[in-house]
């Protein structure tokens, strides 16, 4: 008789988890040097609160009545029961809040490699520091988490998440048109966006602005050239990127930074800042975050924040494949020794 | 040889970039795209059992069309060209879509047979239409954006035979000249869609190899008419 487990969850066996917990413990280290105590949060929670925190956000994998009928739902990140926490458990205490957490998350995915319905993340939040040092801090102790567990090649995209849709805005682009080439760029068809932005009928320039955009991205030298397609919503995206690049550079961690104009999360509550993490080891993201100056005002106590998480699973794969490759580069400046 | 440099290598952010080169119907105006930018595809056209090819700056890896946004989502290529309708079918494959390459093109079509009125009926009478296809998730789409339900039956082979022998009441397909259509006795009823080949890349590939990236899309758009 087989006994079955739910699609996209798994069992984890001790050789494997023996390497999980150490990863944790490195990442742990980091965000208690950096004071972040860990919180934990009820896996389930009701699904009003849920979507108070994020109606567009992340899909929902399941949801179940409990014994009063109550509607329950799995969280789909830390992000919003950590929100909700600062505005009750916290209501008393003074911001800022550095707050860390190792929690199961759920969401309604196509399973494959390192992307399960329920998978781990690791990350932090802090709440109460506006930008862009608030953001900056955020991104330094993210850039030593990845340090700490090897990942000394990751790079971390650092975009707004604002730019598109005010420029949008201020070309006076129709709502319905708005959000459709929103899809587009959010699922990265650039020939769709194409296609729909040369419906609009806009003047040369700003239609070259629209479709040069989601291409800026490297290192400083975006900004001036972002800077050249000109508009009030661009510069005031380059100018908050710059501000946050400058703060990055007196931490001195601007130079793992990959500024990227045409970067959009999938989760509706980002404001400004926009985080995403990846390591050349690996064909997926690594984990992501930005700013989320709204969130904790829609349960009751507007407060600045920003964070970040890091899909566990996915790390620890591109920790085994970077191991991977500097075995068989080490095998490589082996060999090329003998005559 | 050196270790990572054919195949099997996970050295990304080093070496050169793999593009995903569909055999098939697209795979000789893929090769003559290739030839355009100056790639030697010389070994392509002749050892037709190889899979993976080095070329000068670039390593091409050839398979099935449907398989290249596997491939590249997973980043086992950066690159890889395949036609629209594989990208509508795999719709929410994390790829980014580079650049209409304009070749290839064909029409994704609702057909019928001639002078029948079983689709029309079925919708009236049933509800429902029963539409036999290879791309079951573009159908299903199609059919509930226009508000209405179509029972998708996926098939593998010759899509033409359904609505002959009575199991399906019609096809979504592809047509190029429409001759199977006719020999079939098959009319088109509705286009859905024009598809051509696409570049498409790896997310992590547009991000950290972007200067390579762009380089080979901006010489691919240069010499797409």
């Amino acid at each position: 008789m087989i006994h079955r487990i739910p699609p996209g969850t798994r069992d984890v066996l001790p050789a494997e988890m023996r390497e999980l917990r150490r990863l944790q413990g490195a990442l742990a280290a980091v965000f208690e040097r950096f004071g972040y105590g860990e919180v934990a949060t009820p896996t389930i929670e009701y699904d009003e609160v849920l979507a108070r925190g994020d109606e567009r956000g992340a899909p929902v994998a399941y949801r179940f009545f409990d014994a009063d009928g109550e509607l329950l739902a799995m969280r789909t990140d830390m992000t919003v029961p950590i929100a909700r926490l600062v505005a009750t458990r916290l209501a008393g205490d003074e911001p800022p809040f550095r707050l860390s957490y190792f929690a199961n998350a759920y969401r309604a995915v196509r399973p494959q490699r390192g992307q399960m319905r329920e998978f781990a993340q690791a990350g932090v939040e802090l709440v109460g520091a506006d930008a862009p040092e608030g953001t900056a801090e955020v991104i330094e102790v993210l850039s030593a988490a990845l340090d700490a567990v090897g990942l000394t090649r990751a790079v971390i995209g650092l975009g707004d998440a604002d730019l598109y849709r005010q420029l949008l805005g201020e070309l006076d682009v129709s709502e319905d048109r708005r959000e459709r080439i929103l899809a587009l760029l959010a699922a990265h068809d650039l020939v769709g966006l194409e296609r729909e932005v040369d419906a609009l009928g806009l003047r040369s320039s700003e239609r070259e602005t629209l479709l040069r955009l989601p291409n800026l991205r490297g290192g400083a030298e975006v900004l001036d050239e972002a800077r050249e397609l000109g508009g009030a919503a661009v510069e005031r995206a380059t100018q908050r990127l710059a501000a946050t690049y400058e703060a990055l550079s007196r931490r001195g961690v601007a130079a793992r930074m990959n500024l990227d104009l045409g970067l959009l999360r999938d989760l509706g509550y980002y404001t400004g800042a926009i985080l995403e993490v990846y390591d050349p080891a690996l064909g997926h993201v690594l984990g992501g975050g930005g700013r989320y100056d709204e969130l904790v005002g829609r349960f009751g106590r507007p407060l600045p924040a920003a964070g970040f998480a890091l899909y566990l699973e996915r790390v620890h794969i591109a920790q085994a494949e970077e191991e991977r490759l500097a075995e068989a580069s080490r095998e490589q400046g082996a060999g090329s020794v003998q005559p | 040889m050196r270790l990572g440099e054919v195949s099997g290598s996970r050295a990304r952010g080093d070496g050169a970039l793999k593009l995903a080169v569909p055999r098939g119907a697209l795979f000789d105006g893929t090769l003559d795209l290739l030839d355009r930018i100056g790639v030697d595809t010389g070994s392509l056209r002749s050892e037709s059992r190889s899979l993976v090819f080095n070329t000068q700056g670039l390593v091409l890896v050839t398979m099935r069309p449907s398989d290249v946004p596997t491939y590249v989502e997973a980043g086992a290529a950066d690159l890889g060209i395949t036609g629209k309708d594989v990208l509508l079918e795999q719709h929410g494959r994390a790829v980014y879509e580079l650049l209409d390459l304009k070749y290839g093109a064909c029409r994704m079509v609702l057909a019928a047979r001639r002078e029948d009125d079983s689709l029309r009926e079925a919708e009236r009478r049933l509800g429902a239409m029963r539409i036999a296809t290879k791309y079951p998730r573009a159908t299903e789409r199609y059919f509930q954006e226009s508000g209405r339900r179509a029972e998708v039956i996926e098939v593998k082979g010759s899509v033409e035979l359904a609505p002959l022998v009575g199991l399906a009441d019609g096809i979504v397909d592809l047509v190029d000249t429409g001759r199977t259509l006719a020999e079939n006795e098959l009319e088109v009823r509705e286009e859905i869609t024009t598809c051509t080949a696409r570049l498409v890349a790896n997310r992590v590939a547009h991000k950290l190899r972007a200067a390579e990236v762009d380089e080979l899309a901006d010489r691919m758009r240069e010499v797409t008419p």
